[in-house]
């Protein structure tokens, strides 16, 4: 029998190396799997990459993860969230390296990753410093530049259900970059507020197959809250 | 050159002028600012389909704070309303709809914006240590028209609308209207082309203030 839930944060994390890139899902705080990074934090692993969409808020969550010394580069469209005290100081000092993606940018990168794309051109960038040093190429009369897949080793995804086939839901904007670092990821971890019986998500209501999915944590996190 | 009087359009008439010019059906995704306020002033009957790159389509207005769905926020993270007719994807969907041609519509503040389209709204140096580019340049290499709200000055009285930007690009080539606060102006072949200026504003006055050539319509 096939049961992809597991009943600790330790089984969650288990087996994350150093070095290796995160991918992390959530908009603001919605849809983001709070308390798996958490779970990082407590886990050890150092020297990572991390790519999500903002740098991480005030001084939990990513942003501790940051100031423990344990992240080594950031990938992400928007490092000024609403409280990016953390990233700006290490920045600052030299302690952390950034890589700006624009958001579909990173959003297609993650996907093509999750669909054997290995790279792909797109006129986003073009003409501007994100297409520094990048392979320009013209088709049907437009100007591209390539980009790269963006591989996860782990990817870190909150759901609003899950069945122990990894099967899951989400609620809202709380899908936001969850179902493509599923896709991306080599090592699919997801917190979710429900777990549901095998069969309970229609099978037209299934967000992402799970197929994409290894290990499930039943964390009824509760709303989202505070951006 | 005297300068004669004139009333300068408001933030608020500067959003409704916008508003009026979009019609019923099409797809708008609307930036942070004064462009977030063009919503307000299409009424609910012209149906108006809102995006925001979060993954949302069908965005209504702020909810009422006792009716608050702490899992539907905007792009901008404030809570909103879905229509009915709304509709979630994800953030590779919402990112297609933008880059694969889908909107008719984005509106923009801008830094600059010059009169061969070329608009920048991300940076304001070269050294910025850590810009922060979000979905902009997505949406303006990305959606069918791209119009801009700005000021037509800085606060300094600098000029806004240029013969080339001198602050990093956000994309070239893209804008096709701008709504300031003293004019409205086409961005064609010919350059910026004024199509209405604040009451009381001449054309001459609106030069003095403009950097870059200013045409009447042909």
């Amino acid at each position: 029998m096939i049961d992809k839930t597991v009943q600790s944060m330790a089984d969650a994390m288990a087996g994350i190396k150093d070095g290796s890139t995160v991918l992390l899902a959530g908009f603001g705080s919605v849809g983001q799997p709070n308390a798996l990074i958490d779970g990082l934090i407590e886990q050890g692993a150092k020297d990572l990459t991390v790519a999500a969409n903002n740098a991480g808020s005030g001084h939990v969550g990513l942003a501790r993860l940051m100031e423990l010394g344990r992240v080594r580069k950031i990938v992400c469209s928007f490092p000024r969230s609403s409280d990016p005290v953390v990233f700006e100081t290490l920045y600052r000092a030299g302690k952390i390296e950034l890589e700006i993606v624009p958001q579909g940018t990173i959003a297609e990168r993650i996907r093509a990753a999750g669909a054997g794309v290995p790279a792909f051109f797109t006129a986003t960038g073009v003409g501007t410093k994100m297409a520094v040093g990048k392979e320009h190429r013209e088709i049907d009369g437009r100007t591209y530049i390539l980009e790269n897949a963006l591989y996860g080793d782990v990817g870190l995804v909150e759901a609003w259900e899950a069945d122990r086939w990894g099967n899951l839901t989400y609620k809202l904007a709380g899908r936001n970059f969850n179902p493509i670092v599923a896709m991306a990821s080599k090592l699919t971890i997801v917190q979710t507020q429900h777990v549901v019986g095998l069969g309970d998500i229609h099978p037209d209501h299934v967000h992402t197959p799970g197929i994409f999915v290894d290990r499930v944590l039943h964390i009824p996190y509760g709303d989202p809250g505070g951006f | 050159m005297s300068d004669s009087a004139f009333t300068p359009f408001n933030r608020v008439q500067m959003a409704q002028r916008a508003a009026a010019d979009i019609p019923e059906g099409w797809y708008v995704n609307l930036g942070i600012g004064i462009p977030t306020l063009v919503a307000d002033h299409v009424p609910l009957d012209r149906e108006v389909i809102f995006h925001s790159e979060n993954g949302i389509l069908g965005m209504g207005p702020a909810p009422a704070k006792d009716a608050i769905e702490p899992w539907l926020i905007n792009a901008g993270k404030q809570y909103i309303t879905l229509r009915q007719g709304g509709s979630i994807c994800h953030h590779a969907d919402s990112f297609a709809m933008i880059r694969g041609g889908h909107l008719d519509l984005c509106v923009l503040g801008a830094f600059q914006v010059a009169d061969n389209g070329d608009i920048a709204n991300w940076a304001t140096s070269e050294n910025d240590t850590a810009p922060a580019v979000g979905g902009a340049m997505d949406l303006a290499a990305g959606a069918k028209r791209l119009w801009v709200i700005m000021d037509h000055t800085t606060k300094d009285g600098t000029s806004k609308l240029v013969n080339k930007c001198s602050y990093p690009l956000t994309a070239e080539s893209c804008v096709k209207r701008v709504y300031t606060n003293l004019a409205t102006l086409d961005v064609t072949d010919r350059g910026f082309v004024v199509l209405g200026m604040a009451p009381g504003l001449t054309l001459e006055n609106l030069q003095a203030r403009t950097d870059a050539k200013l045409h009447l319509p042909a």
